[in-house]
């Protein structure tokens, strides 16, 4: 591959996923609205779809407002980390058996390396914004992100196990015959509702818990600062979905009448509206019922999941 | 039976001739003219030392006296507190009046005995200038801590264009800016303990999760609640006031907005308290075609509260679902009435119109509708183990504290107490109809909204019942004072015709004297406690709302718990902003 080729390759992949978290704007919004009895946008360009476009350019003209109490430097960095860390970590996905930035052989340790980077910009941007419900939403989110953080890795390990790689391409490239979702059911769901805790949408949203905390971490922030946070959500979404693909859903594999980044594309799709259903459906947990969930329950389970993928492993290589 | 008389010799005999009883007043309620001195002794007797006790404050109000005409023989007084004591074990109210001589008056305060009277003694204070000796935290309620004057005092404008022109001169806008600065200590909280610094955290006037404009001030030691303090008053806009100024009949409107979710059935309290007083009896349709919208509006108002708590919960659908169907409940109210949440329908000795054709069809179709909806939302909502764990346990209080702090409606009856004022004292005929109480145990916030949802299903059986038992007759009283008045013989005879123009032009004139009403309203007892001086208009209008002792016991509830949990009990306790501070 030419270096040309590869700078085209990343360009491309930045740019789709620039769109499709914007575009999740609509998605979401519309899904939203079919699911509780609405209409939703539905009126700028066909089906409402330019809604994406005005709410662009209103975020882009809205004040961008640092307030004089915030920590003027630390505040305007930290939307940039969110966004900076998850677009990292679309690096490793192989989008399709060519399409893959960076193909690491600690591939999985990256991504959990950079998920962990954007806890940084909540409890950055929450301090820094001086406020008390920031403040509060800054602490919720650090002491969540801890729990969930350390089963979300170990939840993974399941399918390390079973692939001998961290590579994503050669965990791709093992569920060739069978999908990893079936040995590993436990440790999908597990990884999932990490997952969810990780980009904080509800049930998992205490952070930011609008009847609670009004908008928590990000209550001070405007314009496009707050953009950041919002595609900064969105990409998360994608790179939760993208991964719960390459894990436990074969990847870029499909019948081959149709290109692997099809496949790709759309079993990454389905879950993103998995996530935004979840929203549209259930309460919230109380912030430390959700903490004691995550350290009491999820942890000893996913231990468990990974002594037993150990042993059967162990017994079948025997 | 141990009538109110026995009770009034027994009390005589023990304070001696301090105690007279007052001639019964129209709404039969036994009154006692107490001194001040001895209020505190009468009331603590009545609650604690005599057999069924009156264990329930139910209302405190004071009444500028100095402008009144017809005193009827009642002892010389400037200004009178008056105290209404509600007994469970009696189903019986007591009314007990202080007279107060002089400009400035003062009393002790009865708050050792009752702990709700607190609010209800600052509110005397702010509204008439009327000290209580002994009362923990004495400050202005409703009005801002800057206003001038004591609003409820007769010589207190009513309008704006009776106060001059509003300026805000720097230095008043300076003080203004300067009392609003918050100090822990003027609220009576600490700044921090022994080892911990504690954050004061506002919580509104604007917050999505205080359903109007509420301020709550919390001190917190990290997201645990050591304590909270209500600041109300946002959205008083003088309801009681405007009685004295507005007829008997054009004050109708005004009760609408009072608990706004709860339409005609606040007209229902304040017209009951009305008739009362001008002895109108009121024609059976008229009174099921009463029940009939009172019903349909508590449902649609326990939609709304269902609707906002699940999402206070974080469930962010319901309330999408549930706004859709009051709507279908609007659509009926607006067949029948032409308006939608503040129809202003009712009428004094009936309501506006008769019912319009068709109505039945549309009545029956949500009745067939709504049943499979809400099992539908309970399963949604109440049976979701995230909302179970959300509320199970959360701002539990037991049925002596809900008693203690004036608790009513729903949020008694989830203590296990079966009290329902449409069952226990009947109003406007309620006990003709079949329909049930439902009650729950523990008092915490699930509980409470069990018996909400279980209301509804009631509702709608009483909603069935006038459906099919819709009586025909008139849907206004032929009496001389029901208003607007018939029209009928005014074109042929000039006694009628000079009758009609005087009611309508000048409104009806309604008999002196004072009575209360008391109905079961979508959030608790409502009532109405109304003097007429013998005039066109109320000389004085006291009104009781629910939310008002709810939100006094709401700092009681949430100690110990977490800001999350805070915003479950006050998505449960359901008040209305304006039914607070009318």
């Amino acid at each position: 591959m030419t270096v040309f080729q590869h700078i085209l390759i990343v360009l491309g992949v930045l740019f789709v996923l620039l769109t499709i978290a914007a575009g999740l704007i609509w998605v979401e919004r519309r899904l939203l609205a079919l699911w509780q009895d609405r209409l939703g946008p539905n009126r700028a360009g066909p089906l409402g779809i330019f809604i994406v476009v005005a709410d662009t350019l209103k975020l882009f003209f809205k004040e961008d407002w640092i307030p004089p109490f915030a920590d003027k430097w630390v505040f305007v960095a930290a939307p940039a980390i969110v966004v900076a860390s998850v677009l990292m970590s679309f690096v490793i996905i192989p989008f399709s058996p060519v399409i893959v930035i960076a193909d690491l052989n600690v591939g999985l340790l990256f991504f959990l390396a950079m998920s962990s980077l954007g806890v940084y910009s909540i409890v950055l941007g929450g301090w820094a914004s001086n406020n008390k419900y920031s403040l509060l939403g800054a602490l919720r989110g650090a002491s969540q992100m801890m729990a969930y953080e350390v089963f979300m890795g170990l939840s993974l390990m399941g399918v390390v196990m079973l692939t001998g790689s961290f590579n994503l391409q050669d965990i791709v490239a093992a569920q060739r015959s069978m999908w990893f979702i079936v040995y590993q059911p436990l440790g999908f769901i597990l990884f999932f509702i990490a997952g969810v805790a990780e980009t904080h949408r509800l049930p998992f949203d205490i952070p930011e818990a609008e009847s609670e905390l009004i908008a928590g971490y990000h209550a001070e922030y405007s314009g496009m600062k707050f953009g950041m946070f919002f595609i900064g959500e969105y990409l998360g979404i994608t790179l939760i979905s993208a991964m719960t693909v390459t894990m436990f859903f074969g990847g870029w594999l499909g019948p081959g009448f149709l290109p692997p980044w099809f496949w790709f594309g759309g079993k990454t799709a389905i879950f993103i509206g998995l996530f935004i259903l979840l929203r549209a459906s259930l309460p919230r947990p109380r912030y430390d019922q959700l903490i004691g969930f995550g350290w009491k329950l999820l942890l000893p389970l996913v231990l468990a999941n990974l002594l037993v993928t150990g042993a059967v492993a162990l017994l079948l290589k025997k | 039976m141990e009538t109110a008389v026995h009770i009034v010799e027994d009390m005589q005999n023990r304070f001696g001739s301090g105690i007279i009883l007052q001639e019964p007043a129209v709404d039969e309620t036994p009154t006692l003219w107490v001194t001040g001195e001895n209020i505190v002794t009468v009331v603590d007797h009545l609650r604690s030392k005599i057999s069924r006790p009156y264990s329930f404050l139910y209302d405190l109000c004071g009444i500028d006296e100095r402008n009144r005409t017809k005193k009827n023989h009642l002892p010389p007084a400037d200004f009178t507190i008056v105290y209404h004591l509600f007994s469970y074990d009696r189903n019986d109210f007591i009314r007990l009046k202080v007279p107060l001589q002089g400009e400035y008056p003062s009393l002790p305060s009865i708050t050792p005995v009752f702990v709700n009277a607190n609010w209800y003694e600052r509110e005397v204070y702010d509204m008439f200038g009327i000290r209580f000796a002994g009362h923990p935290h004495l400050q202005r309620i409703l009005m801002p801590l800057t206003w001038q004057g004591h609003p409820l005092r007769k010589e207190h404008p009513a309008r704006a264009t009776d106060m001059g022109p509003f300026q805000l001169w720097d230095e008043k806008q300076d003080a203004e800016q300067a009392a609003l600065q918050f100090r822990p200590e003027e609220w009576g909280m600490k700044r921090h303990s022994d080892d911990a610094d504690f954050m004061f955290l506002n919580i509104g006037p604007q917050h999505p999760g205080t359903h109007g404009v509420l301020r709550i001030i919390l001190q917190l030691d990290g997201e645990e609640i050591v304590d909270a303090v209500p600041e109300i008053g946002f959205h008083h806009r003088g309801a009681e006031k405007m009685g004295e100024r507005q007829s008997w009949h054009t004050y109708i409107p005004y009760t609408d907005r009072v608990d706004y979710l709860g339409g005609v059935m606040n007209n229902l309290a304040y017209l009951l308290a009305v008739e009362r007083l001008a002895g109108i009896e009121i024609p059976d349709r008229a009174r099921v075609i009463r029940v009939m919208l009172c019903e349909l509006f508590r449902i649609a108002s326990h939609l709304v509260w269902f609707g906002t708590f699940a999402q206070d919960l974080g469930q962010l659908s319901p309330v999408f679902y549930m706004f859709t169907d009051r709507e279908k409940i609007f659509d009926i109210i607006e067949a029948i009435c032409g308006g939608r949440m503040h129809p202003n329908w009712f009428r004094i000795g009936g309501v506006a119109q008769d019912l319009p054709g068709g109505w039945a069809r549309l009545v029956q179709d949500f009745v067939h509708y709504f049943p499979k909806k809400i099992t539908e939302y309970r399963k949604m909502v109440i049976d979701n183990s995230l909302f179970k764990a959300r509320t199970r346990g959360v701002g539990i209080y037991t049925l002596q504290e809900a008693i203690d702090w004036g608790v009513t409606g729903p949020g008694l009856r989830a203590c296990g107490l079966e009290w329902d004022l449409r069952k226990k004292r009947p109003y406007s005929g309620y006990e003709q109809f079949d329909f049930e109480i439902p009650t729950a145990l523990n008092g915490d916030c699930y509980d409470r909204s069990l018996v909400r949802v279980e209301e509804m299903r009631q509702s709608l059986r009483i909603v069935a019942q006038c459906l099919n038992n819709m009586p025909a007759g008139r849907y206004k009283a032929e009496h001389a004072l029901a208003t607007p008045p018939d029209k009928q013989y005014t074109m042929q005879d000039i006694e009628t015709l000079i009758t009609h123009f005087l009611n309508v032009s000048w409104g009806p004139v309604i008999p002196a004297g004072e009575a209360m009403s008391c109905i079961e309203a979508t959030k608790g007892a409502n009532g109405y406690y109304l003097i007429s001086d013998g005039g066109t208009s109320a000389y004085r209008v006291r009104i009781r709302t629910p939310s008002f002792p709810h939100m006094q016991m709401v700092p009681y509830i949430s100690k110990g718990y977490t800001v999350a949990d805070l915003l479950a009990i006050l998505g449960s306790v359901d008040f209305v902003l304006a039914d607070i501070d009318r």
